[in-house]
């Protein structure tokens, strides 16, 4: 039986010696350099933050350096940082920003430090840390557009597809889907309501419902909102017709209540085996593979998402981490978020399933692939996904407002409304709110 | 002597000479209840957001108010579902309280079982209601569908929603209800039921025309409890709902939360605090009114 903390802890005993040691043996850089001070360390609740949690007390021994270390729900981080952030003494000096949520606010609120200098200083940055090593997507959340560098990319998390081979098996099904349209056809096949099995299953939940209907839209080769911000696309034709697609899919083949399922509703619903597939994060892999928790361990498949009719596009979410510029701790905090998305780390969070790390070097090794309880198909998923990645969301400061609008529309989407007159409506009642925010 | 020596001098006197003792207490409630409040007024008057500038901005925010289709939704819902969560456990509080009123075996251990759920933290249960109400996995469909009644979607559809929501807050607040008005009960004379027995009166009547009228007093303390309970329910709602699906059961609360502390709309949210606020005074005040016209009868 494997469960996701135990694979972690398991993976940390054993990776623990060999980072230490290669750390370690980097003596041209003094890890020590902060010796006797004391950090505190802001995460969101995700396996990232389970790993940095199980790996704590080796940062602590490297550099003499005592981290507190705190983990909350995004729901609740977010605010709590933001507020926290707005009154200029921040309790942390680290923290994790979900930057596909709040990259605008971080940015036009000058909250973070600019990393640039940290990175520049050779007294300060190991020469192993390679800022190039960093695919470009994440790259570019993380710098603004005066070239600051607000956080180092720590996560980019990418939308795929789960299926259950058996269900597909018994269907005569031997491969997942390739294209939207074979997806529907198979979902539609795969339903079978007698024995209560949905075809697909996804997030209907306001608000958590628009990354899934984003990343169909992705398959329209359209975005949300133009690339200046400034003006909503979510009632063009390509949204219209990524909104039928989304209503057809999630009405035909999904489970009842499928209409308040938020991601961790369709993860308990295809763990238990109800359902055939489930388009969403990858970052969701570890539970499925848990023998406490799921009954479709030794049966859930990894897929990219299928082609759009114009375009193939996995959505992404980045995550980075940063210094605040309030923060009292900043060398010692740099030498944290190093260590964190150093590439020893990073190989170690791809390895364990805590998530997708946004450094190139991690992929294509045979001995982490060979480490890792994850099959192979997990790394390849991944592999194509990275490479056919576009983000998600769009780059505004009113994200989770964005989010609330479009997604009520959605909602009703799914509950059978009319998807050009609700997403018309989303639309109309958004754009206000977005000029507000773009006029400052 | 010293008694005869401050009543000589007259209550002023008295608050001149012992003023200083209040102070602390003064100061508390001015930081800890005043402060808030003056502070929320000011924000609600200003477009304040987590940065950048704050400007003046009147009375716009609470203008805004009157043309928000989505806080008139939620006004709306606020009321319905607090009619909904007062009424339900007040019905079946005065029953349970009656029931329990009367000498049966095993009575302690069925009023300890039924005051169980008000003592659950709103968070926990919630968290396992949700998982209960799951339309496929969850163990309330699999009881409706083992005799035969078909599946409910409960919070996982917009026109279930909220009398599911009202289904929890009944299933925790009933015992409070009962308790209060089980109080009242043990505290009646005797005397007008043995007239009434005397006189051949039914159960029912005895109850109509004795028990409900001098139980009154208790029932609106339990109304009035359970009205400012109701109206500020927020984290049964927001663990089972986060106010969906769609905005099917945002109410005020989680209105008010998500502008605040997810758009950080904090002027908006303020306002909204403030008319909020006021309509809980208007009802607690119209009820305690209520009830001393029903003490004075």
């Amino acid at each position: 039986m494997i469960r996701r903390r135990q694979v972690l802890a398991s993976t940390a005993v054993l990776a623990a010696p060999a980072i230490v040691a290669k750390a370690n043996a980097q003596s041209a850089f003094d890890w020590k350099q902060c010796k006797g001070q004391s950090i505190e360390i802001n995460f969101q609740l995700s396996p990232r933050g389970d790993l940095v949690r199980h790996h704590i007390k080796e940062f602590e021994a490297l550099t003499g350096i005592t981290a507190g270390f705190e983990q909350i729900p995004e729901q609740q981080q977010r605010p709590k940082v933001a507020m926290e952030m707005a009154t200029g003494h921040p309790s942390f000096d680290v923290v994790n920003v979900g930057m596909h949520v709040q990259k605008k606010l971080v940015e036009t609120a000058h909250w973070m430090e600019d990393l640039r200098p940290y990175l520049a200083d050779k007294s300060l940055t190991n020469p192993d840390f390679d800022f190039g090593d960093f695919s470009k997507p994440s790259l570019a959340v993380a710098t603004a557009a005066d070239g600051s560098v607000n956080v180092i990319p720590s996560n980019q998390d990418l939308f795929i597809v789960f299926y259950n081979k058996e269900l597909l098996a018994a269907k005569g099904f031997t491969a997942p889907p390739k294209t939207y349209d074979e997806m529907y056809a198979m979902a539609k096949a795969l339903t079978d309501p007698s024995k209560q099995i949905a075809g697909f299953v996804g997030r209907g939940l306001k608000n958590a419902n628009v990354v899934l209907f984003d990343n169909i839209l992705l398959g329209f080769d359209q975005e949300t909102v133009t690339p200046d911000g400034k003006k909503l696309l979510t009632d063009t034709p390509a949204a219209i017709e990524a909104g039928k697609w989304y209503q057809k899919i999630m009405r035909d083949c999904g489970p009842p209540g499928n209409i308040g399922f938020n991601w961790n509703e369709c993860q308990t619903t295809f763990m238990q085996g109800r359902a055939a597939m489930w388009w969403d994060g990858i970052g969701f892999s570890a539970p499925l593979l848990d023998k406490n928790k799921s009954r479709v361990t030794d049966k859930v498949g990894f897929a990219p998402v299928p082609a759009g009719p114009k375009s193939h596009n996995a959505a992404t979410f980045i995550e980075g981490i940063g210094i605040p510029k309030a923060a009292k701790n900043k060398k010692a905090a740099w030498l944290f978020v190093q260590w964190i998305t150093g590439k020893d780390m990073m190989n170690e969070q791809l390895r364990a399933g805590a998530g997708t790390p946004p450094r190139l070097s991690c992929y294509g090794r045979e001995d982490i692939v060979k480490s890792s309880a994850f099959p192979k198909e997990w790394f390849d998923t991944t592999g194509i996904s990275l490479k056919i990645a576009r983000p998600g969301l769009p780059v505004i400061v009113p994200v989770t407002e964005f989010r609330d609008t479009i997604g009520a529309g959605l909602t009703n989407i799914v509950g059978g409304a009319d998807v050009e007159a609700e997403l018309k409506k989303a639309t109309e009642a958004f754009q206000p709110v977005l000029d507000k925010a773009n006029a400052g | 002597m010293s008694a005869t020596v401050a009543m000589a001098s007259g209550p002023r006197a008295y608050g001149r000479r012992y003023w200083v003792f209040a102070v602390p207490a003064a100061l508390v409630v001015l930081l800890v209840i005043l402060f808030p409040w003056i502070f929320t007024i000011f924000m609600s008057v200003h477009d304040w957001k987590v940065s950048g500038d704050t400007p003046y901005v009147g009375f716009a925010n609470y203008a805004k108010m009157l043309h928000d289709q989505r806080f008139i939704g939620a006004v709306w819902r606020t009321l319905i579902f607090t009619a909904a969560s007062v009424i339900a456990p007040l019905v079946l509080g005065v029953w349970a309280a009656v029931c329990f009123s009367s000498n049966f075996r095993g009575r302690g251990l069925a009023r300890t079982l039924f005051v169980l759920p008000m003592m659950a933290t709103p968070v926990a249960i919630s968290l396992v209601w949700t998982m209960m109400f799951h339309p496929q996995l969850g163990v309330l469909n699999y009881l409706l569908t083992s005799i035969g009644l078909p599946p409910s979607t409960w919070v996982y559809d917009g026109s279930t929603v909220i009398p599911t929501l009202v289904m929890v807050e009944t299933w925790q607040w009933t015992p409070l209800v009962m308790l209060i008005v089980l109080g009242g009960i043990a505290s009646l004379p005797t005397d007008p039921y043995e007239a009434a027995v005397l006189d051949g009166a039914s159960a029912w009547q005895m109850f109509r025309h004795i028990t409900l009228p001098l139980v009154m007093p208790f029932i609106m303390v339990a109304a009035v409890i359970r009205i400012i309970d109701a109206l500020k329910t927020f984290d049964t709602i927001y663990v089972i709902t986060l106010g969906g699906p769609g905005s099917a059961s945002e109410t005020v609360n989680i209105l008010l939360y998500q502008t605040a502390f997810a758009y950080y709309d904090l002027g908006y949210g303020s306002a909204m605090v403030v008319v909020f606020f006021i309509l809980i005074l208007l009802i607690s005040m119209l009820l305690l009114r209520l009830r001393q016209r029903e003490d004075l009868r």
